[in-house]
């Protein structure tokens, strides 16, 4: 694993610099909106990530409640990191894309406040980790993260019937979109993928480290009781 | 009268008791919604017209910022003399203890919002034009909807650091569709406009999802070392 990182990173950076490369310069243009239109290569990219991200964590989170398994607890809170720092880039890309096209810079329409309410609720799941402390706090943690998941189909249904202005979606939607467009996409997708994958790698050994340090201190201050006595 | 049912209503009519003659949640909720009602009033200034259309936001929010008073009571209280340590120990099933709670904080909040709902009306100059009828099963679900979430939440966030202020940042999040189906359906029987058959619908969904899911995990929740 340790080894693998560094080639797995430089892997990524190569990915992301292609990516890039493709959006900017190969991908055609837009008839439509012209060159606006790239930023969805970084837009739908990286809501994708967020989403494998959440998924990833409400797994780990319920693995977490039946086996109580420290590890998984530490993936639950890499992935939720990950997540909201992707869907950060979801929320502010989305706006920068829609004022030149739509005019404005925010709407109510189901998507942007579905996104925006997972944002609030994982945000939320961050700072519940942050405040509390111990043993217990992994358990907690693991029990609003069923709690959001549950919530998000109640939270889509209730804004669906709100209308809606996003572009409905053009992948399997019954769109058109140009096959050269699709191709650099999903490159750009297994690039933040791969991108997110290398951050969560990392942020994920740090959580196991701090457990076992934690472990440690532990064990320690009870083998220091029993020696004073 | 023993087992569950017999737990839940000896810690529910303890619960009342106790509140009978504090009076702490009730008095408190009750000036800050007095207060809600008098600030939105003030920073609004609507007609009647425009206040039929805001008036289901504005009493929901009312609500909901009054009841957090209540469910951070509900469990606070039981952490002097070590109570809630005793009922961790006990053999008594926790399910029962969390739906006491759920039990009283519903009265409890539906005592505010019989209190505070005529005023509202008479300070907002409310008629409802669609069935009014409706707005009773509207008020019933959506207090379900806020209380058994907040209890659940009150628990855990009793288990953090500056606990007062951590209930409504988990809560708020998660109840958005609930406040979202509440609010809807309350302009829509005010003003007649449109049908709230939707909303209601998803109030039940939401009931249903989030009291079962409740009830799947306050155990572990209350057990958490």
């Amino acid at each position: 694993m340790k080894r693998a990182f560094p080639i797995f990173a430089v892997l990524t950076a190569a990915l992301l610099a292609y990516g890039l490369y493709q959006a900017l310069w190969v991908a055609p243009t837009d008839r439509l909106q012209g060159d606006v239109y790239r930023i969805i290569y970084y837009h739908v990219p990286s809501a994708w990530t967020m989403f494998s991200f959440f998924a990833l964590n409400f797994v780990s989170s319920i693995v977490y409640l039946i086996r109580r398994n420290p590890r998984a607890d530490a993936v639950a809170v890499a992935s939720a990191e990950v997540g909201v720092v992707f869907n950060t880039v979801v929320l502010v890309t989305g706006p920068l894309w829609a004022r030149p096209v739509w005019g404005i810079w925010w709407t109510w329409d189901i998507r942007l406040t579905s996104t925006l309410v997972l944002w609030l609720i994982y945000v939320s799941y961050l700072l519940l980790r942050r405040f509390s402390s111990g043993g217990q706090m992994p358990v907690l943690a693991a029990a609003l993260a069923v709690f959001g998941a549950l919530d998000m189909p109640l939270v889509y249904f209730s804004i669906w019937f709100f209308r809606t202005q996003h572009p409905q979606p053009v992948i399997g939607g019954g769109g058109s979109i140009d096959p050269r467009m699709l191709q650099v996409w999903l490159l750009n997708w297994i690039a933040f993928q791969c991108f997110g994958l290398l951050v969560f790698a990392a942020r994920y050994r740090l959580e196991v480290l701090s457990q076992e340090v934690e472990e440690m201190q532990a064990l320690e201050s009870l083998l220091e009781v029993r020696g004073s006595r | 009268m023993t087992g569950s049912a017999g737990l839940t209503r000896a810690t529910l009519l303890k619960d009342l008791r106790l509140e009978w003659r504090s009076k702490d949640a009730t008095n408190a909720m009750l000036f800050f919604a007095l207060l809600v009602v008098v600030i939105f009033s003030f920073s609004f200034d609507p007609t009647a017209e425009e206040s039929r259309r805001i008036a289901g936001g504005l009493i929901w929010v009312a609500f909901l910022f009054a009841s957090v008073v209540a469910l951070n009571q509900t469990w606070a209280r039981e952490l002097r003399n070590q109570v809630l340590d005793a009922y961790r120990v006990s053999p008594a099933p926790p399910n029962s203890l969390f739906l006491a709670k759920v039990f009283g904080n519903f009265l409890f909040v539906t005592v505010l919002e019989a209190l505070m709902t005529p005023l509202f009306a008479v300070f907002y100059n409310l008629r409802a034009i669609g069935p009014a009828y409706q707005l009773l099963v509207v008020a019933g679900l959506g207090t379900w909807a806020l209380v058994v979430n907040g209890t659940f939440f009150a628990a855990i966030s009793l288990r953090t650091r500056s606990r007062e202020i951590m209930l409504p940042l988990l809560l708020f999040p998660i109840s958005i569709p609930a406040l979202l189906a509440m609010v809807e359906a309350t302009s829509a029987i005010l003003t007649g406009e449109f049908s709230a058959k939707f909303w209601v619908v998803l109030l039940v969904t939401y009931d249903l999802v989030f009291t079962m899911a409740s009830l799947f995990l306050f155990e572990r929740v209350l057990h958490a070392e």
